[in-house]
């Protein structure tokens, strides 16, 4: 009912000459392959409807997307998100957005280091990519030496998290209702970011920096009846990051670069880095293989969640059909310095013009039953699971 | 006066009779004429326009798909040019930011509107099909004379016009064709046909161009492209419309920034 108004309003909007609605629905099918810790179902099923409607304007844009997930398993992971609801001024020589929006930093596959503007909306994947609508003043300076981003973050979104009935949970229930942060202004703590990017020949590069709310958390043990509970504590850093990418020939080299220090944390540096080589047309089929190896480095023994930081290097193949249906499939491996390994498969094909079909599996493998304080990975390691989704696209 | 008027058409007959190609060898004029083809295409400024996509298999199913492309021209290079895909409705939003170039590899950006990334990608896949299409990428991309060395082969006569058959080979070695054979009138000259021979030079596919309109009278844009291979039988069929030229586009509407906000 809550969504049904949201849905009214959108669509109250669309009449105008250049207006558009566009979007999906979904639905989405998870079978865990083996029994959780905790009692957790092995059947997740869940319903996706991500509608966007856009207002072109002379030299401006209206966007607002909204995010809707109901979700069988887990009262957490059904949510709704204002994925964007903004307006963009643009000129020659600079932009301004004001309102909800979303902003990407960064150049590599396996691991999104340098991409600090949104939070992470945790829940809908384990890969970190799905990000939470935030809201901001962006200006944008374009000048023929690159362009300058500036960023006035006025509100913090807190971080999505399992809950007790979802998979991909931590041994400790999490109660967002604790949270708390370094900072006395709380979410209200206003983030700042500043951002140079350009392209000098087959380099583009990025350097950013970041001031404010992590976004990721750290966890307080807070005890409760029965047992104690999580409490996510954010708490105030500066970042620096760099990104590279080198596009020569067939071959994209990629960097990201952070160092992060904030008062009650230590300087810290990490580091993705790797290449992407691409072989198109094999043997005039069409079909392109590409081979991913990323290398990700982060110099603290501990990340802030309190898990071990190992090394780790992921092996990947991005296989294009570039067929009529748009057959892809990425297969990759992440295996870090205890030799647990994380697969990752996704696999998609369009079903005539409007449907997609996706697979996606991840598998943990490798995590034996004395790694539960050495392994990073050991309260997820029941949680593989294939899932199939079938969307339609409007 | 009938005289005269004889006599005028006479001189006016034996002008454009003039071989300006003579004495050259067939190289020479091979480039001579795609020289003077590409001077027809030159001076633009902008354009803009729809492209339908019309993909049919062997079994004479078929299916579409709408792209918008806009493009401007570089003095002394390659043009820049913001491809737009419309249908299906999957890739709805995504965008392609080229800057073309006369002999060394493009520059790409691919803006992926899900994640709301631009990516560079990487410009050296020239033979692979262009979004499941029979056209590829190289045949999507910018006709510079310089990506190819040049022959004339003969003349012809279609449909009771007359016609240079030339034939050209890719000079990039990533090129999915050992030559091609090329046929454009001799007065307006814009292609008619181009045969494409594969790596193992048998007859791979023909490209008919129908169709033709006149734009700011000099400007001949086919309005009906058909791409036939002929080891699968598959086509793909490529309808313009909305050609527009001189949109006051600016060096800001082709840029990392702009392909985000295109709609």
């Amino acid at each position: 009912m809550r969504y049904g108004v949201l849905l009214a309003l959108l669509l109250a909007l669309t009449p105008a000459a250049s207006a558009e609605i566009r979007g999906y629905f979904a639905l989405e099918s998870r079978s865990y392959l083996e029994n959780a810790d905790y009692g957790q179902d092995n059947q997740q099923n869940s319903f996706v409807f991500e509608p966007e409607y856009y207002f072109e304007g002379e030299s401006s844009l209206f966007t607002a997307q909204l995010f809707v997930r109901e979700d069988s398993m887990d009262d957490e992971r059904s949510h709704a998100d204002i994925r964007e609801l903004s307006w963009l001024y643009y000129s020659d020589d600079w932009e301004l957005r004001l309102g909800i929006s979303k902003v990407f930093w960064g150049v590599a596959e396996s691991q999104h280091l340098v991409d600090i503007i949104n939070q992470t909306d945790a829940v809908e994947n384990v890969d970190g990519e799905d990000k939470l609508g935030q809201p901001m003043i962006n200006l944008t300076l374009i000048r023929d030496w690159g362009n300058v981003d500036l960023f006035v973050l006025p509100y913090f979104r807190e971080r999505t998290f399992t809950g007790v009935d979802g998979r991909f949970r931590a041994p400790l229930s999490i109660d967002d209702t604790l949270t708390s942060y370094a900072s006395s202004e709380e979410e209200r703590h206003i983030d700042t970011a500043i951002r140079w990017s350009s392209t000098l020949g087959d380099w583009d590069i990025g350097i950013g920096h970041f001031s404010g709310t992590s976004r990721e958390p750290r966890f307080l043990l807070s005890p409760q009846n029965p047992q104690p509970v999580l409490a996510p504590h954010y708490t105030t850093i500066d970042q620096t990051s760099l990104d590279v990418q080198a596009t020569i020939d067939s071959w994209l080299w990629k960097l990201e670069l952070i160092s992060n220090s904030g008062f009650d944390v230590d300087r810290y540096t990490a580091a993705v880095f790797g290449f992407e080589y691409s072989f198109y047309d094999i043997a005039e089929s069409g079909i392109d293989i590409g081979w991913i190896l990323e290398y990700q480095f982060d110099d603290r023994k501990e990340d802030y969640a309190g898990l071990p930081q190992l090394d780790t290097v992921v092996i990947g193949s991005r296989i294009a059909w570039n067929d009529e249906q748009s057959t892809e499939l990425l297969i990759g491996a992440g295996i870090n310095e205890i030799d647990n390994i994380f697969w990752n498969i996704e696999a998609s094909r369009r079903i005539g013009d409007s449907w997609k079909l996706a697979l996606e599996a991840r598998i943990i493998s490798g995590i034996d039953d004395s790694q539960l304080f050495e392994s990073p990975l050991f309260s997820v390691r029941n949680d593989s699971f294939v899932q199939l989704n079938l969307a339609y696209y409007f | 006066m009938k005289y005269y008027l004889s006599a005028l058409l006479l001189i006016t007959a034996q002008m454009t009779s003039a071989d300006p190609y003579a004495g050259m060898s067939p190289e020479e004029k091979g480039l001579a004429i795609a020289n003077a083809a590409d001077e027809r295409t030159n001076g633009f400024i902008d354009s803009s326009a729809n492209m339908r996509m019309i993909l049919t298999n062997k079994y004479g199913q078929s299916s579409e798909r709408e792209l918008r492309v806009r493009a401007m021209e570089v003095a002394n290079d390659g043009d820049k040019s913001m491809t737009i895909f419309d249908t299906p409705a999957d890739v709805k939003g995504t965008a392609l930011l080229t800057f073309s170039h006369k002999v060394k590899d493009d520059d790409q950006w691919l803006y992926l509107p899900a994640v709301k990334r631009v990516k560079r990608m990487s410009s050296s896949n020239k033979s692979g099909p262009f979004m499941g299409s029979e056209f590829s990428f190289e045949d999507m991309g910018s006709q510079e004379v310089e990506k190819y060395t040049w022959k004339y082969l003969r003349d012809e006569t279609i449909a009771d016009k007359d016609a240079y058959v030339l034939e050209r080979v890719p000079v990039n070695k990533r090129s999915g064709y050992t030559r091609q054979i090329l046929w454009t009138y001799k007065n307006e000259l814009y292609p008619i046909k181009i045969d494409f021979y594969d790596r193992k030079k048998s007859l791979l596919k023909t490209l008919t161009f129908n169709d033709y309109k006149q734009y700011k009278n000099k400007f001949w844009r086919a309005h009906d492209m058909n791409m036939v291979n002929h080891q699968t039988g598959k086509k793909t069929q490529l309808l313009w419309s909305d050609i527009s030229y001189e949109n006051d586009f600016k060096d800001s509407d082709f840029t990392k920034n702009s392909l985000k906000r295109l709609r």
